[in-house]
């Protein structure tokens, strides 16, 4: 039995995708509390070279299963293999990054171990019972819940975004364990026939140094047009509340909050949005927060560093105005 | 093809007009409908909880499903997912062999989307989550399309098997003033723990790995300089400070 801190290291097509390093980057600020050290799980075909980036941003080990059948995620294969090697090694943490798949992996696996998954954690750490903390959005402004798992491993999902890419070094080197695998086609139940990638249109909400998004409260102002006016003047990408997805706004894809997006730009602006809890946890860890809205009292307000309260009718047309000013009145970019 | 669609109980079915329905749930219904037209078959609504079973299942039943169960008993109050995995598990196993189960990809409160998988993993069967697309083109084989952040996954599945739909999935039903007829002489079966042959230390807050220890307040550590007066110098103050923030 080891005390170590394990990612799932998702990758599609031998691409790491983000979270995993993120999640990586905390698993290293974890394992010395616990006495254990950070390590990655990674499954797929020909992704060796993934391998050498999980050393370079922290992982001291890494459990490499390649298998011709695992190059596309196949569900139960994945869920077998991980439960299997943690059932042999008995990590204390196990981390998986809160993505499509990642989502119903980790939850495949907790029930496969018979063991707790907490989603949606804003922050972890370690308390004085070495155990994990796991921090999670409650109910009511500026509440969060801490969750504990009675066994192990102590497992978590997280969103993309939450935490920062640690900075690799590509130096750094760590063990690699190949794991033997036998996996034979016809034990799969559910096949993954092909993945289709499609390139997201406009700026990527996840990687957009700033993003403006809105809420219900532009109704009043004739609609969500003075979002898209600002994030063209901003050069930056749209997202918005869940009304404003329920409203035909944006789809769904453009949700920013808690069964939304989480993203961390530099700047985020939020227009007529009053600041529900389950909207200000997508973007907690921005830079700067903006908002305007015409609620003195809305709790968007509590998480924001500038703001204006008044009537979105008289202020959104003069903001448009003074942004194209102080971007030094440059054309929109269509 | 025998279905069992987990219906999620909403408060807002408290208000006339409004379904008593999960969002998702209602989709996952009507994909059960639509593939118990074609291939024949039985759909049974099952729903889980403390009471009061509210009007979910009554829903579920004027909307076309066949028969409906309420796992009812105070000691499931407080199960995190895997209790509740746990539980509607022991419900499925009673109520006996099944071809296909349909779920919602999560629910519009809690959204952890762990809930079907782990029932899957209690089942013994496969599943996938995140459909957006479904199609039979046999009654022992679907073809699903799982979406992903920018993208998608065509999946073939064999039954028995566990399925989770999204939004955008099919458009459902309301129900008819037929439907509302028949759905009253249906009626709804209630098993408690021990008519499932269940441990009671197995649900509920009991069964549940997971414990909320703590509750705080969260500092949030913004300047919160809030300009309020004429729009116009609200404007430029806002703006004003935005730029020496550095971030315009």
């Amino acid at each position: 039995m080891t005390r170590d801190v394990w990612v799932w290291a998702e990758q599609r097509q031998g691409r790491l995708l983000p979270v995993s390093l993120e999640l990586l980057g905390k698993a290293r600020e974890l394992a010395p509390a616990l006495g254990g050290a950070p390590a990655a799980v990674l499954l797929g075909h020909g992704v060796e070279e993934a391998a050498g980036e999980l050393f370079a941003h922290g992982a001291e080990k890494v459990y490499l299963v390649d298998h011709p059948l695992l190059a596309l995620y196949q569900g139960e294969a994945y869920a077998d293999l991980l439960a299997r090697l943690a059932g042999e090694r008995g990590p204390e943490v196990s981390l998986v990054g809160a993505t499509a798949l990642g989502r119903e992996l980790a939850a495949r696996v907790a029930a496969k171990l018979g063991t707790g998954l907490t989603a949606h954690c804003v922050d972890l750490y370690v308390n004085e019972e070495e155990r994990l903390v796991q921090v999670v959005p409650g109910l009511g402004r500026g509440t969060l819940w801490e969750y504990v798992c009675l066994r192990n491993p102590q497992m978590a999902t997280v969103k993309p975004g939450v935490f920062p890419v640690p900075k690799g070094d590509p130096g750094r080197r760590g063990e690699l364990v190949r794991v033997p695998c036998d996996l034979r086609e016809e034990s799969l139940r559910a096949r993954t026939l092909e993945m289709v990638e499609e390139e997201p249109a406009g700026v990527s909400l996840e990687v957009a140094e700033v993003v403006v998004a809105g809420g219900w409260g532009l109704h009043a102002a004739g609609g969500f047009e003075p979002v898209r006016e600002l994030a063209r003047i901003l050069g930056a990408a749209v997202g918005g509340t869940r009304p404003a997805v329920d409203r035909g706004w944006i789809p769904e894809e453009l949700m920013i909050g808690q069964s939304g997006k989480t993203v961390s730009p530099r700047l985020f602006v939020s227009l007529g949005a009053s600041g529900a809890m389950h909207f200000t946890t997508g973007f907690l860890g921005s830079g700067v927060v903006f908002a305007v809205d015409q609620n003195p009292g809305a709790p968007i307000f509590e998480v924001a560093d500038v703001g204006i309260v008044g009537d979105l009718r008289a202020v959104l047309p003069l903001l448009i105005e003074e942004l194209r000013r102080a971007r030094g009145g440059s054309a929109p970019a269509e | 093809m025998d279905i069992v669609v987990c219906v999620r109980r909403v408060r807002d079915g408290a208000e006339p007009g409004r379904s008593a329905i999960g969002p998702l749930e209602r989709h996952a219904l009507e994909e059960a409908l639509r593939l118990k037209e074609r291939f024949g078959g039985r759909v049974t609504a099952l729903a889980m909880g403390s009471p009061p079973a509210g009007r979910a299942l009554e829903e579920a039943l004027a909307a076309g499903a066949d028969r409906a169960v309420f796992l009812c008993d105070a000691r499931f109050a407080g199960a995190d997912t895997l209790a509740t995995a746990r539980t509607l598990y022991y419900g499925i196993r009673r109520l006996g062999p099944f071809d296909l189960v349909l779920c919602g990809n999560e629910s519009a409160t809690g959204a952890t989307g762990q809930v079907g998988p782990q029932l899957a993993e209690f089942l013994g069967v496969p599943c996938v989550t995140h459909v957006r697309r479904l199609e039979a083109p046999a009654p022992d084989r679907l073809l699903a399309e799982r979406a992903l952040e920018h993208g998608h996954m065509r999946v073939e599945v064999w039954l028995p098997a566990l399925v989770a739909v999204v939004k955008g999935i099919n458009t459902p039903r309301l129900p008819t003033v037929w439907g509302i007829m028949a759905a009253a002489e249906k009626g709804i079966t209630v098993w408690n723990a021990e008519d499932l042959g269940l441990d009671p230390h197995l649900v509920g807050l009991e069964g549940s790995p997971t414990r909320l220890v703590r509750e705080r307040k969260t500092e949030f550590g913004r300047r919160r300089e809030i300009f309020a007066g004429p729009p116009e110098e609200a404007v430029r103050k806002a703006v004003a400070r935005l730029k020496e923030l550095g971030v315009l």
